[in-house]
Parts: structure tokens; sequence; C-alpha cells
């Protein structure tokens, strides 16, 4: 390897014998194709062209008044596919092209990962297979429909927990045996070096715009950002660009049942060891297995996170706290009925975050929600929650 | 490095041919079969016996293994057991043994504390399905302090560069991984592996031992006539206590049976 593998203490690369060959292949590309003037150019195309970048810096009217400060949304939701994930998988998806896979892989949760790979391979001719646990496959029925219809053929997986991490399982095994030609399109900064990395790297592209954006609206930078985090991708990506301002930065966790019920509050409660070839915190027992995360959003029910997000816990740069399920739910609704946006269940726990957040913070106070992804997703499964009730 | 010389060294230094390491999961399908299981391996022809710490989330392995995490992690299994288990079997055998497992079960015990109980349990060599030799570092220190021999792999991928370190880091024997992929039975052994055997062969005194789809006297022949020193058989014999446990049967004739089977194939003439 080049360079460190690491974050402080974190990430590396525990891997099977037979998978350091692709990583290294991989880290190769991520070294020398990605900063070439020929890759980035074709990134930009896509990302302005086709994906719709920039996504709007929305200033929240009705929210900040209620809220006593100026809130402001980074509108991911507004990407192409309807999350901040397509700019990685249209990043990784051009790589693997460029590197001569034939085939990409990828996992889901929430589905949204899944449907990103699944528009990268439709445009760029690239065959798409991507894993999804069961239980979520029943959840975000309509992602699965979506991935189909895109032309990806989706694998049902029945070990384990049946959720996110038992398909990250499933990819990492279908790659092993395959690894001359499958790419493995990971949708979040976890997974063995130079993964962590390289997904950031392809999600800064949310700091970078916020924060001209902001500058060019409130000729300052934010008081307090908030972003939710599961693996922790779309949070990296809008923090990368602040980590040396003097501005708070906020993730909000999945708290799930809340305090003494199942959750999915990895950097909250979990402690450091490794899942999916990356030392870093998890939920765990005592001997190391790992134990099954709870949230009511697919895309936070993972009982890992990315190892850079261990090292800025530890170094105290981000603070990371619970969002309860119910909060969670509670923001879905508040951002639909006040500002006329349904964000996703994911997103819906750093709108509850700053909710609270926002109480510190004076009238001329910033605080920048990103909203990673739509909420239309979560249409039925909110619907059948509510019970009738609207 | 001591004069130590361990179990494993000892065995493939005495025998001339290819032994037979047996592998299952401890504690499948409960703590007191399982002991009976490995018995019965032992007293049934197998040279070595390499013993699988159960972890929740094992990436190298396919549904044969992961199946028989869940049996043994439902019958209660944990590291605590583990070696108990391992000094219940050493009570009565001085068989070579050999542990698998996943770094997240090193690292929750400890690492020096985990190849310690190891040692005091009895245990010979260790093998970490998911650490490869970038992060090998810890656990390969903390094996030598012990005296464990660390057990790493090499694959028809591994480079040259990496080969040479691997080969000099490591103890006991190397592992051969066989067949891209998880573990699992396969048909036929892919020529590229047997070219790879003869090369790292060629640059080592180390024994060399293919495990991953071997499931058959023939296979074991081959690799035998090929100059292995060993050879690896887990998922078959995983799978006939899968089977035993699903008829109701007691699985230990039927495993005693197979690994006699296995053995046949080990026996040739060099």
């Amino acid at each position: 390897m080049t360079g460190s593998t690491r974050f402080g203490a974190y990430g590396g690369q525990y891997v099977p014998e037979t998978l350091i060959c692709a990583l290294e292949e991989l880290e190769q590309a991520y070294t020398t194709i990605v900063p070439s003037r020929a890759f980035q150019t074709e990134m930009e195309y896509f990302l302005k062209e086709y994906a719709g970048r920039e996504t709007p810096l929305t200033f929240c009217r009705n929210m900040s008044r209620d809220c006593g400060c100026r809130i402001y949304l980074k509108r991911e939701d507004l990407l192409h596919s309807g999350a901040h994930k397509l700019n990685n998988a249209l990043g990784q998806a051009l790589l693997a092209k460029a590197m001569g896979k034939k085939r990409i892989i990828a996992e889901t949760g929430a589905g949204q990962h899944g449907v990103a790979t699944a528009i990268a391979g439709a445009v760029l001719g690239l065959r798409v297979e991507v894993y999804m646990g069961v239980e979520d496959m029943e959840r975000q029925s309509l992602n699965v429909a979506r991935m189909e219809m895109l032309g990806a053929r989706v694998i049902p997986v029945r070990s384990g927990s049946r959720t996110l991490k038992d398909a990250i399982n499933e990819a990492l095994r279908d790659w092993v045996a395959d690894v001359e030609n499958t790419h493995y399109l990971i949708g979040s900064v976890v997974g063995p070096h130079p993964f962590p990395a390289l997904v950031r790297d392809f999600q800064t592209v949310i700091g970078r715009e916020t924060r001209h954006q902001i500058l060019e609206k409130e000729e300052r930078l934010p008081d307090l950002l908030v972003a939710c985090v599961g693996g922790g991708s779309n949070a990296i990506g809008m923090f990368h660009a602040f980590l040396k301002d003097d501005v708070a930065l906020f993730g909000a966790e999945a708290g799930g049942e809340g305090i003494k019920g199942r959750h999915g509050a990895t950097l909250c409660r979990g402690r450091p060891g490794v899942l999916h070839g990356t030392y870093s915190y998890l939920i765990q027992d005592a001997f190391g297995q790992i134990l099954e995360s709870h949230s009511i959003s697919a895309g936070l029910d993972y009982p890992g996170v990315g190892p850079e997000h261990s090292f800025l816990k530890d170094e105290g740069r981000v603070t990371y706290l619970p969002v309860t399920d119910e909060e969670a739910l509670d923001s879905f609704f508040y951002l639909s009925r006040t500002e006329g946006i349904l964000p996703a269940l994911e997103s819906a726990h750093a709108v509850a975050l700053a909710r609270t957040l926002a109480d510190d913070l004076d009238d001329d106070g910033i605080l920048v929600i990103n909203l990673s992804g739509r909420g239309d997703k979560d249409v039925a499964q909110v619907a059948a929650l509510m019970g009738g009730r609207r | 490095m001591n004069h130590h010389v361990s179990r494993i060294t000892e065995l493939f230094n005495s025998r001339s041919g290819t032994l037979l390491v047996a592998c299952t999961m401890a504690g499948d399908p409960d703590f007191v079969t399982s002991i009976r299981i490995i018995q019965e391996m032992i007293d049934a022809g197998a040279d070595m016996i390499e013993l699988v710490m159960p972890h929740s989330d094992p990436v190298a392995d396919g549904p044969v293994m992961q199946e028989a995490v869940s049996r043994a992690l439902d019958a209660g299994m944990n590291t605590d057991r583990f070696f108990s288990l391992i000094s219940e079997i050493r009570k009565g055998s001085g068989t070579p043994l050999v542990v698998l497992t996943y770094a997240n079960i090193v690292i929750q015990r400890g690492v020096e504390q985990f190849y310690r109980d190891a040692a005091n349990a009895g245990v010979d060599g260790v093998a970490i399905a998911d650490v490869p030799l970038e992060e090998s570092g810890p656990f390969v220190a903390a094996a030598r302090n012990a005296r464990i021999e660390p057990i790493l792999f090499v694959s028809r991928t591994t480079s040259n560069d990496r080969l040479e370190k691997i080969l000099s880091a490591a103890g006991g024997f190397i592992y051969l991984v066989a067949a891209m992929g998880v573990t699992g039975t396969r048909d036929g052994i892919s020529g590229e592996t047997l070219v790879c055997l003869q090369e790292v062969k060629g640059r080592t005194g180390i024994p060399i031992v293919p495990g991953f789809g071997i499931s058959g006297p023939e296979q074991i022949r081959t690799y035998a006539g090929s100059g292995a020193d060993g050879v690896i058989v887990g998922s078959a014999l995983v799978q006939e206590i899968a089977q035993q446990v699903k008829l109701g049967s007691d699985p230990v004739p039927k495993v005693g049976e197979l690994v006699r089977r296995l053995k046949s194939g080990c026996i040739i003439d060099r």
C-alpha cells in the first residue's frame, strides 16, 4: 500500500487474502485514475448534466421562524435518484469502467444506493447486481421495483439479520469469488481501505457546494451543520469541507426504540472492533459477536459506521447524538407540513436533531441540515406505521 | 525466536505423505457433541484438527459454515467456552490443534490475552480468516510471544513480493486458499491452484496445506500428487454434521466414516 490505510487507529484492511489483490488494484486506480483530468472532466459532466448538480441550498422560511434561527437545507433530495448516493455511484461506476470491469455488485439497505447503482450501471453500460436483505426488500419494495425497472438484478439475502449488514457480507463473498471481472461498488464510507476514502472523495462535493453557497447567501460560514449517520457517507460528504473551520458539526444516529431498546447508534453506544474489513465503532457483545441493529429507517439500520467518523468522534471534532424512531417520524411530518418537503426517514433524523440544537442558537445563528434524500420511498411504510392516522 | 518446536512442526517433520486436517465448528451442534465429534475425527485418523471459533459475520465462509455458526452460537458458544472446550480435548489427546477465527473475536478478548489463553488451553496454531499480511503484525507478534504458530494464507492472487513477506512471517504451515471465493465443497481442482502450490513449495521449507473446496479422496490424491503437505477439509465434514442434526441422528459415526474415506486419499507413495 502506498499510503496510510487508517484514520488514526481506525480503518485498515481486514479482509481475506484473496481480496487483497482487488484492493491493491482499486487503490492504484484511486490514486492514478481519479485525479486525472480526463476522469475529473467526465465526472463533472455527469454530475452537472446528468445528475443535476449543483443542488440548491434552500432557506427554510417557516422552519426558521418556528425554530428561532436561520435554517438551510442542502437539497440532496433533489439529486437525480432522490438521494446523495448517486454522487458515489456515478464516481465508482466511472472508475470501474476505466478499470475495465464489466460487472458491478452493490449492497443496499434503504434501496437508495441500489437504485443509484442501477442508474449508474444503466447509463454507463455496466451489468448491475444488488444484494438486499429480505427484510429491507419488504420495507422498501418501491425501490426494489425501481432497481429492476432500471435493469438491475436484485439478489435477496436471507442470512443473518437479513438487512444491510448481511447484504454487505454477501457482496464481499461474491467479490472474493470474481475479483477479476467485478467491481464492488460499496455504498458508504465503510469497508476496507481504500473504500472509506474513495467514497468520501466522491461525496465531498456536498460540503464544497454548501460552503460557497452559504458564503454567497450569508457572507459567513454556518454555526452548525447537521447530518444523519448510518455508514456515514452523506455526513462525511457534508462535514469534510468544514473540518478546519469554526463550525460545530453534529451527526444524528439511529436511536431506534430509545435508551433501553434496540438501536443503530453505533458511535453513541458501541465499542471499536472489526466488521466488513474495517476497524471502527460497532454494536457488539462482550465476545465480539455483532448484534442486530434497529432503526425505523433501513438506511441507518447498520451496526457499524465509517472509520473516519470513529476518528472524528474520538478527536472530539464531531458530536454524535441519537435520535429515536419516534422523534424521526415526528420530524418527517414536521418538515413535510412546515416546508412542503417529504424527507427520507434517514434525513428526518437530522431534521429532528437540528430542531433540538436550534434552541441554543440566536435569531441570526445559521444552521444547515444535509437533507440527504427524499421521503417518497418511505411513504408506504410511514402510512402503515400511522395506521390510518394522518 | 526461541527454539521451541511446536506440535505442528514435529508432526510435519515426523511424517511423510499428505496429512489430513479435519475442520469443524466449535460448539456445533452443541458443546458436548462437538467434543465427541473432534475425538472421533482424531480416532478415525485425522492428523490435525482445525477448530473454528464462530463469528456472527464470517465473510470468508459459504452457506454450510454460516449455518454451523448459527447452530453453535445459538447453542451458547463463546470465546470463554471455546477455550474450555479445547482444554477438555487436550485432556485426552496430543493431536495438533489449530484455531481458525475472525479478527474481531481476537481483538475483543485483547490480542495478547487471546493468544495466552489459546496457549494455556493447548492450541498449537492460530489462523485468522480476515487478517492478511497487511494487518498481521500485532497478531503474529502475540502468537510468537505465546509460542503459538501464526498461520497465514496465500492464494494464486498473492503477488510475489507479498508472498516473500508472508513466508518469512508465517509459522507452522502455509494455508493455501485453493479456490477463489468462500469456503464450501467444490468439484475438481483448478489447474492454477496446483501451479501456485508448486511455486510456493519451491520457495519455502514451510509445509503447504491447501484448504477451501476440498471434499473427497480424489481431490486429496491430486493435491498429494502435487506435493501438498496436508489438506484441510471443512465444509464437507460440517455438511455431514448438519445433515445428521436435521435427521435427528447422532452425527459422530458419520463424521468418523467420512474422515476414514478422506484419509484414504492421503495415502500416497512419494
